[in-house]
C-alpha cells in the first residue's frame, strides 16, 4: 500500500520539476533554431514528400526528445529500477506542453514587437512556419497540443520493449538518410533502365521521400531490425571476445573486401558520389597521416594543412606549364619524389624548433606554422614562384604510361586516390606494430620514461612530423592534378581543423575510426570548400559541426570507431567501477533493499 | 659497462642536430631583425624611408591593438592556468560582446546619446559587452567545459573548437553575416592630444588607458582579494586548494567570467576603435591573443597582458621594421607572419615565455 | 572463421554480379549528327538548366542575387513568349548548385552538374576562382557555361585577339571583363583627374588581385608610376601599417578593389595617417553597397564598376531595368542586394534564346545539339539585353564591356552615388 502511495507522490514530484525544466529546455532550443533561421531553411525541404518537411521534423523532433530525456530515468547497478508507467507519458507530455508554450510565448513576442533589425532571421516566414500557416489562434494551440502528444510519444519510447524501440527508431532514421541521400541513389540507379520510374515512385517534387516510399521504408527497416537485431548485437560480442590474432585476421578480411568494393564500386556508381567520394578520399588520406602525428605520438599539430600545401603546391610548380619562375613540366609521377622530399623538409623545418615545447605550445606554434605557411604561398613577395593570389594553373593530368587519370573524371581520380589510401593505410597500420611505433606510443604516454627506457624522442618525434608530412602531401599532390589549379584559399586554418576533428571524432589511433570519420564528417556534411551530401545545410554546415563534437566530446570522446585502447584509456573510471562491482558481487555481498 | 661507450656518441649526435638547428635559427633571426633594423634606421634618418612621425603613429597603434589582445589574452591565460586547456571559444565571448554591444550602441545613437553623452554611452555600452561576454563565457563553461573535468587534455580543447563553431554561426545565424559599424567616434575622442610632446590619438590613448585600468583592477583582485586568492590557489593546485575548504566549482566559474568580463572591455574597445564587427570579426584575435599569451609565458596573468601588447607592436612595426628594409615587397601582407615567427623566435630563445609561465602543480613538466 | 569466409564470399559475388548488371543495362548512346551530341527533351519533360553560384559563405549575397536574376529571366521569357518552344516544355532549373567561390567548390558543384546528361547549360559560377575549373569540367561535359559576374581575363582573353590561360571553349560571360575595368580606370584618373602617381592594395583574392594588376598595367602602358603595389590579408583590422607604406610613397590616388570589412578599416583609419589628406581614394564594385557607402570617412571616393544606368536599355522580352528592379523587389521582398543579378538575367535570356533557335522539333521531342548551341551563342550579335547591347567575341566575352566611375558625394544619401557617374567607358 504504502510502496504504491510513494511512487506515485514521488512520480508526481517527478513529473513537476523534470517535466518542466526539460521543457523549458526544450522550448529554449525550438526557439533558438528558429531565430537562426534553421527551421524556415529546413522546411524548404521534404522529408516525407506532400506532409512533413525537415523544418517540422526538427521540431518534432526536439519534442520527442524532450519527451523522452524527462521520463528517463538512469539503471544503476544494485539499485532496484521502476518500470516505466504512464506517470512518465504524463511527465513527457508535461514537458511537451511547457516547451509548447515557450514557442507560443515566443511567437506572441514577435508579433507584437519588430526585433528584425536585431535579429534578422525572424521573420514573418518564420511566424507562419510556427503557426501552421493558420493564424496565430490555431498556431498557439496546435503548439501546445503537439508539443504534449510528441513529449508524450517521446516519453512512451521508454514504455516499450527494447526490440520493438530498436526497429521504430531504426526505421525512422531510415527514413531520414534515404531522403537525404537522394543524390547519391538516384546517381547510382542512374545507368539502370527503370532510373526513371524508380525516382518518380521513390522522391517527391521536393526532395523528400513519396508517402508510399516512405511507408516501404519505414516497414521495411522496420521488419529487418526485428529479426537481424539479435543478430548484429552477438556478432559484436564475439568480435569483442576473439583472441588477438583472429581479430586480425578478420580486419584483414574486411579490409580487402572494402578494397575490392572500392575497385568495383566507381564503375556502378555516378559522377556525383565519385566525386563525393574523392573528396573524402584526400580527407581520409591526410586524416592518415594526422593519425600518425596526433594519434600515435601524440604531437598535437594544428598546422597540417601547411604539410598539404607543400605537395599540391609542389606539385603544380613541377608540372604546371605556366609554373611563373620556371616550368620543366614534369610527369606527376616524375614530380613525386620532388614532392615527398620537400614534405620531408617541411616535416623537419616545422618539427625541430618544436622538439622542447610543451603540448599545448606546440599546438599553437604549429597552427602558426600553417597559417605562416598560407601567406607565404599567398604573398607577393613569393609571386615568382607561387602565383601569389592567382594561384597556378592548368595543371595536368596523371599520366602513367599509356593511361591518363583525368583530373576532371572522379572515377580514374578514385582510383589513384585508392591506390595512394591503401599505400598509406598500410604504412599506417604496420607502423602502429613496429618499433617505431610503439616509441610512439610510449613517448605519448610519458616522454621522459620513454627517454629513460632509450627512446630517441628526437629522432621518433622528427619521424612522425616527416611521415605525417608526407602523407598530407600525397594529398595535395592529388588535389592538384585533380582540380588542375590551386588558389591559396584551398589551404585555411580550417582544413587543419577539420582534419583533426575528423580523426578524433572517427576514433583517435584506429584506421577504420579515421575511415568512418571522414565519410561522416566530410562526405556527409562536407568540407571547407567543399559541399558534402547534405546540400541544403551548407548554411548551417559549421553549426551542426560544432554541435556534432561538443555533443560526441560529452557523450562518446573515444570517437565513432576506436580503438580498443583508447577506450579503455577514456572510460577507465568506468571499468575500475565495473571491476569493483563485480568483485564485490564475487564476494557475495549482500545488496541494499531497493 | 661498455655500453655506457657507445652510448655517447648517440647521445652527442642527437643533440647535435636539434642544437645546432636552434642555433642556427638563433643566429639567423639576430642578423635577419639586426639588418632589417639597421636598414630601417638608415633609411628613416636619410629620409627615404618612414618617417619618424609615421613610426610613432605606428607604435600607438601597435600599443592600442596590443591593449586588445591583451585583454582577450587574459581570459585564455587564466583558463589554461587553472585547467590546463586552450580555450577556443574564448574569442567568439569577446565577438559575443561586441555585437551585442554594437545593437546597444545604435540604439544610444539614435537617441542621440552618444553624441551628447559619449561617456555615458560608452559606458553603458561596455557594461552591456561585460554581461554578455561573462554570461556567454560561463554558459559555455557549464555546458561543455564541466563535465570534461578529469578527462586528457585533448578533450576539452577539441570540445572547445566544437564551442568555438557553435558560437560563431550561432552568432551568425541570430544577428546576420553583415557587417555592422559602430557610430561614429564622438568628438570627444576624435583627434590627437599632445602628452609630453607627443602627438597621440585620442581614441588610441582611451584604448590603451581603458585596458591597462581594466589589467590593474584584475591584477589588484586578484592579488588582494579573497576571491583572487582563492583563484591563485585553484591555479596552483586544485586538490589542495579543496582540501583547504574552497569551493572549487565556483572559483572555476569565477575564473570564466571574469575572462569573460575582460574580453568584454575588449569588445567595446574594438568597437570604438575600427567599428567593424561582424560574425567572424573575434576568431583571429582570438588567435592572436593566445600567441600572446604563450608569448608573455601562459598562466602569467601580467605576462598575458605585457604580452599582448608586445604582439600588438611586433604586428604593426614589425614588417616594416624588419622586412622592408631587405627588399620584401607588400610587406603589410606578412603581418601574420611577423607575428608567429615571433611567437616560434621567443619560445625559441625563451621557452617558458617572456615573463615566465605560472603553470598548475599538475601541468608542470 | 570458415562461416565467415563463405559469407564473405558470397557478398564479393554478390558485389560483381551487380556490377556486371549495371554495366550491361547503361544507356546507349542514340546516333549523333551533332560533334558534342544532342540532348533529347522528351514531350512532357522539361528544358533543364541548372545554376552554380556562391550561395553560401561570405559572398552569399551575390550568388542568391544572380539566382533570382536567373529566375526572373526564365519567367519573362516564357511569359513574353507563349509560344515557343521553351514555353512548351517548360524550364527546370533543378537544385541551385554552390560554387564555394572556390577552385574546389566549383569543381564539386560542376561534377555534379556535368553527372546530370540532360543538363543543356549552366549559369554561372559567382567567382572566378570558381569558373576556372568549372569551366574545364563543364566544357569537357558538352554543356554551356553563361557567367554574369565572373570578371578574370584568363577565363576569356587578354581582348586583343588571344585566348589566355583558363579559356574554354563553351564557356561565356555577360560580365565585363576586368582588362577592361582596370584600363577604364587607369584612362579616367591619368586623363581626367591628371593623376601620374597612383598606388594599388590588393587583399589577396585572385578577383582583388587581378583587378589591380590590371589597372597597374594600364596605368603604366599610359605613362603613369605605380609608387607602391601592396596587400592586406582579409582578416586584418589594423590598416596603419599599409597606409603608412602608402603614405611614404607619396601616391595621388590609391586603389583598392576589395571588400568590407578591410576596405573600412582603410578608408576609416586613412584619416589618422598623416601624409593621405589629399590623396584620392578609389575602389570598385565590391565596396559599392548601402552598408560602405554610409560610413562617413568615405565622402569623395570613387568607385569603378559595371555601368548601372541600364536606363530604357530593354532586354530580349521588353521589359528595362526599372522593371526588372520591381519585379524583384515584388517577388523577393527585398532590393536587390548586389549589382549582377542584371546580368545575369541577360546570360540566362542569352541561353533560352540560343535553345529556341537551334532546339529542333522532332515529333512531340525536342532536338538540341550541344555544338550547334555553341555555334550559335559565338554568333550572338547585337542582342537586346538589360545591361546593353550583347554580342560574343570568339573567347567568350558577351557583356556590353561597359564601365562607369562614380564619384560617391554624400554619405546621407548612398542611392544617388550610382546616378552620379562621372566617366564611363564602353568596350561596344
Amino acid at each position: 500500500m504504502t510502496a504504491v502511495a510513494s511512487r506515485s507522490s514521488r512520480a508526481a514530484v517527478r513529473v513537476d520539476r523534470r517535466g518542466v525544466i526539460t521543457g523549458l529546455g526544450a522550448g529554449g532550443v525550438a526557439v533558438f533554431l528558429g531565430m537562426i533561421g534553421m527551421l524556415v531553411a529546413f522546411d524548404g525541404r521534404n522529408v516525407i514528400d506532400p506532409i512533413l518537411s525537415l523544418g517540422y521534423a526538427v521540431l518534432i523532433g526536439v519534442f520527442v526528445v524532450a519527451g523522452h530525456r524527462a521520463a528517463a530515468r538512469e539503471e544503476l547497478e544494485g539499485v532496484e529500477f521502476e518500470p516505466y508507467g504512464p506517470y512518465d507519458v504524463v511527465s513527457g507530455a508535461v514537458a511537451g506542453i511547457v516547451g509548447g508554450a515557450v514557442v507560443g510565448g515566443f511567437i506572441l513576442l514577435i508579433e507584437a514587437f519588430d526585433v528584425r533589425e536585431v535579429f534578422t532571421n525572424v521573420s514573418p516566414a518564420l511566424v507562419d512556419f510556427l503557426t501552421l500557416d493558420s493564424g496565430l489562434a490555431v498556431g498557439l494551440i496546435a503548439m501546445a497540443l503537439g508539443g504534449a502528444v510528441f513529449g508524450a510519444v517521446g516519453a512512451a519510447t521508454h514504455l516499450l520493449p527494447a526490440r520493438v524501440k530498436d526497429s521504430a527508431i531504426s526505421a525512422v532514421i531510415w527514413i531520414f538518410i534515404i531522403g537525404f541521400i537522394e543524390l547519391v541513389i538516384v546517381d547510382i540507379v542512374e545507368s539502370f533502365k527503370f532510373a526513371d520510374f524508380f525516382e518518380d515512385f521513390v522522391y517527391g517534387d521536393r526532395r523528400g521521400l513519396t508517402v508510399p516510399a516512405a511507408l516501404l521504408v519505414g516497414a521495411g527497416v522496420f521488419l529487418l531490425t526485428w529479426r537481424f537485431r539479435g543478430r548484429v548485437v552477438a556478432f559484436r560480442a564475439r568480435i569483442q571476445v576473439m583472441p588477438e590474432e583472429q581479430r586480425r585476421k578478420t580486419g584483414v578480411v574486411i579490409a580487402l573486401v572494402l578494397i575490392a568494393l572500392g575497385a568495383i564500386l566507381p564503375a556502378v556508381l555516378g559522377t556525383f558520389v565519385n566525386e563525393l567520394l574523392t573528396i573524402v578520399g584526400l580527407f581520409l588520406l591526410m586524416g592518415l597521416g594526422l593519425n600518425i602525428v596526433v594519434g600515435l605520438a601524440g604531437i598535437l599539430d594544428l598546422g597540417y594543412v601547411a604539410f598539404f600545401a607543400v605537395g599540391a603546391y609542389t606539385t603544380a610548380v613541377l608540372t604546371s606549364p605556366l609554373s611563373p619562375a620556371f616550368s620543366p613540366e614534369l610527369t606527376w609521377f616524375a614530380a613525386l619524389p620532388f614532392v615527398i622530399v620537400f614534405a620531408a623538409m617541411a616535416g623537419v623545418l616545422v618539427g625541430t624548433p618544436v622538439l622542447r615545447m610543451r603540448g599545448d605550445y606546440l599546438a599553437i606554434v604549429t597552427l602558426g606554422f600553417g597559417e605562416i605557411a598560407r601567406i607565404l604561398f599567398l604573398s607577393d613577395w613569393f609571386k615568382g614562384i607561387f602565383g601569389g593570389a592567382q594561384g597556378i594553373i592548368q595543371i595536368p593530368s596523371v599520366e602513367i604510361g599509356p593511361l591518363t587519370i583525368k583530373g576532371t573524371d572522379p572515377q580514374q581520380v578514385f582510383y589513384l586516390l585508392l591506390f595512394f589510401v591503401v599505400i598509406v593505410a598500410y604504412v599506417s597500420w604496420r607502423l602502429q606494430d613496429s618499433r617505431i611505433g610503439r616509441a610512439w606510443i610510449a613517448m605519448r604516454e610519458d616522454e621522459q620514461v620513454a627517454e629513460a627506457m632509450g627512446v630517441n624522442t628526437v629522432t621518433a618525434k622528427l619521424l612522425a612530423f616527416v611521415i605525417g608530412a608526407i602523407m598530407a602531401s600525397f594529398g595535395g599532390a592529388i588535389f592538384a592534378a585533380k582540380i588542375g589549379s590551386i588558389f591559396p584559399n584551398s589551404f585555411q586554418f580550417l582544413v587543419s581543423i577539420i582534419v583533426l576533428v575528423l580523426i578524433i571524432v572517427g576514433g583517435m589511433g584506429s584506421i577504420p575510426g579515421v575511415a568512418v570519420g571522414a565519410f561522416v564528417l566530410v562526405g556527409v556534411l562536407g568540407g571547407p570548400t567543399s559541399p558534402g551530401l547534405l546540400r541544403e545545410f551548407a548554411e548551417f554546415k559549421l553549426l551542426i559541426y560544432g554541435t556534432l563534437l561538443v555533443y560526441m566530446m560529452l557523450k562518446r570522446p573515444e570517437g565513432l570507431l576506436p580503438s580498443a585502447r583508447r577506450t579503455r584509456e577514456l572510460h577507465q573510471e568506468e571499468y575500475l567501477q565495473d571491476a569493483w562491482i563485480d568483485a564485490q558481487e564475487k564476494e557475495g555481498h549482500p545488496e541494499e533493499d531497493g | 659497462m661498455t655500453t655506457t661507450t657507445r652510448r655517447r656518441p648517440r647521445t652527442r649526435l642527437r643533440f647535435g642536430f636539434v642544437d645546432s638547428f636552434l642555433w642556427a635559427v638563433r643566429i639567423g633571426a639576430v642578423a635577419i631583425i639586426g639588418v632589417g633594423l639597421i636598414g630601417s634606421i638608415a633609411d628613416t634618418l636619410s629620409g627615404e624611408g618612414i618617417s619618424g612621425g609615421a613610426w610613432r603613429d605606428l607604435v600607438i597603434t601597435g600599443l592600442s591593438q596590443g591593449s586588445m589582445y591583451g585583454l582577450i589574452a587574459l581570459g585564455y591565460s587564466m583558463v589554461y592556468g587553472v585547467l590546463g586547456f586552450i580555450n577556443f571559444a574564448h574569442g567568439e565571448v569577446f565577438t559575443a560582446g561586441a555585437i551585442v554591444g554594437f545593437f546597444v550602441a545604435d540604439a544610444l545613437a539614435e537617441a542621440g546619446m552618444w553624441t551628447d553623452l559619449p561617456i555615458l554611452a560608452i559606458s553603458i555600452v561596455m557594461l552591456t559587452s561585460i554581461t554578455t561576454a561573462t554570461l556567454v563565457a560561463v554558459l559555455v563553461e557549464r555546458i561543455a567545459y564541466k563535465p570534461l573535468r578529469g578527462a586528457p587534455r585533448l578533450i576539452p580543447l577539441i570540445t572547445s573548437i566544437g564551442m568555438s563553431f557553435f558560437l560563431q554561426y550561432a552568432i551568425r545565424g541570430l544577428f546576420g553575416s553583415n557587417i555592422k559599424s559602430y557610430p561614429q567616434r564622438p568628438t570627444a575622442l576624435q583627434g590627437s592630444v599632445d602628452l609630453f610632446g607627443v602627438p597621440i590619438g585620442k581614441a588610441q590613448l582611451a584604448v590603451i588607458v581603458v585596458a591597462a585600468v581594466s589589467m590593474v583592477s584584475l591584477y589588484l583582485f586578484i592579488n588582494r582579494t579573497k576571491t583572487g586568492r582563492a583563484m591563485r590557489a585553484v591555479a596552483e593546485d586544485k586538490e589542495i586548494a579543496a582540501l583547504m575548504g574552497i569551493n572549487v566549482n565556483r572559483t572555476i566559474v569565477t575564473t570564466f567570467a571574469v575572462g569573460g568580463a575582460m574580453a568584454g572591455v575588449a569588445g567595446t574597445l574594438w568597437g570604438l576603435l575600427f567599428r567593424q564587427v561582424f560574425f567572424f570579426t573575434g576568431f583571429l584575435p582570438g588567435v592572436k591573443a593566445f600567441t600572446a599569451a604563450v608569448l608573455g609565458g601562459i598562466g602569467n596573468i601580467v605576462g598575458a597582458y605585457l604580452g599582448g601588447i608586445s604582439l600588438g607592436l611586433f604586428e604593426s612595426v614589425g614588417p616594416n621594421l624588419i622586412l622592408a628594409p631587405l627588399g620584401v615587397p607588400a610587406v603589410s601582407q606578412l603581418k601574420d607572419v611577423v607575428a608567429f615567427t615571433a611567437l616560434v623566435l621567443v619560445l625559441i630563445f625563451k621557452p617558458t615565455g617572456l615573463f615566465g609561465e605560472r603553470l598548475a602543480v599538475e601541468d608542470r613538466a | 572463421m570458415s562461416v565467415n569466409f563463405k559469407r564473405l564470399r558470397g557478398l564479393v559475388a554478390l558485389v560483381l554480379a551487380l556490377a556486371l548488371v549495371a554495366a550491361a543495362c547503361g544507356d546507349d548512346d542514340s546516333g549523333d549528327e551533332d560533334a558534342l551530341g544532342t540532348v533529347v527533351v522528351e514531350e512532357g519533360d522539361a528544358i533543364q538548366i541548372r545554376t552554380l553560384q556562391a550561395i553560401s559563405g561570405a559572398v552569399e549575397s551575390l550568388g542568391t542575387d544572380q539566382n533570382r536574376g536567373t529566375q526572373l529571366a526564365v519567367q519573362d521569357y516564357i511569359a513574353g513568349n507563349p509560344d515557343s518552344k521553351i514555353a512548351r516544355f517548360g524550364v527546370d532549373l533543378g537544385t541551385f548548385e554552390d560554387d564555394l567561390c572556390s577552385a574546389d567548390g566549383g569543381t564539386s558543384g560542376a561534377q555534379t552538374i556535368a553527372s546530370q546528361a540532360d543538363v543543356l547549360g549552366v549559369i554561372g559560377t559567382t567567382c572566378s576562382s570558381a569558373g576556372v575549373p568549372a569551366s574545364q569540367i563543364l566544357s569537357e561535359a558538352g554543356m554551356v557555361l553563361i557567367s554574369g559576374s565572373n570578371t578574370a581575363p584568363n577565363l576569356t582573353s587578354d581582348l586583343e585577339g588571344n585566348a589566355l590561360d583558363a579559356w574554354q571553349p563553351g564557356y561565356y560571360r555577360t560580365a565585363h571583363n576586368d582588362l577592361f575595368q582596370g584600363r577604364a580606370v587607369a584612362e579616367f584618373a591619368f586623363n581626367e583627374l591628371g593623376v601620374r602617381q597612383a598606388a594599388a592594395i590588393h587583399d589577396g583574392s585572385p578577383y582583388a588581385d587581378g583587378l589591380a594588376t590590371a589597372f597597374a598595367n594600364a596605368f603604366e602602358d599610359l605613362g603613369g608610376t605605380m609608387t607602391l603595389y601592396t596587400a592586406v590579408n582579409v582578416g586584418d583590422a589594423d590598416m596603419v601599417p599599409v597606409l603608412t607604406d602608402i603614405a611614404n610613397s607619396g601616391p595621388e590616388l590609391v586603389y583598392f578593389p576589395i571588400f568590407q570589412p578591410e576596405g573600412d578599416f582603410i578608408i576609416q583609419q586613412a584619416q589618422d595617417v598623416e601624409g593621405l589628406e589629399d590623396t584620392i581614394f578609389f575602389s570598385a564594385d565590391g565596396l559599392q553597397g548601402v552598408e560602405f557607402l554610409s560610413i562617413p570617412e568615405t565622402a569623395g571616393m570613387y568607385f569603378s564598376g559595371p555601368d548601372l544606368r541600364f536606363g530604357d536599355n530593354t532586354g530580349f522580352t521588353g521589359v528595362n531595368y526599372t522593371e526588372l528592379v520591381a519585379n524583384y523587389t515584388d517577388q523577393f521582398g527585398e532590393a536587390p542586394p548586389q549589382v549582377f543579378h542584371a546580368h545575369t538575367y541577360d546570360a540566362t535570356m542569352l541561353l533560352l534564346d540560343a535553345i529556341e533557335n537551334v532546339g529542333v522539333l522532332d515529333g512531340g521531342d525536342l532536338r538540341v545539339g550541344r555544338q550547334a548551341l555553341r555555334d550559335y551563342l559565338y554568333a550572338v550579335t547585337d542582342f537586346p539585353g538589360v545591361t546593353g547591347s550583347l554580342s560574343c567575341d570568339e573567347f567568350g566575352d558577351c557583356g556590353a564591356q561597359a564601365i562607369a566611375i562614380v564619384h560617391h558625394l554624400d554619405p546621407n544619401d548612398p542611392a544617388a552615388t550610382i546616378q552620379n557617374v562621372v566617366f564611363s567607358a564602353a568596350g561596344r
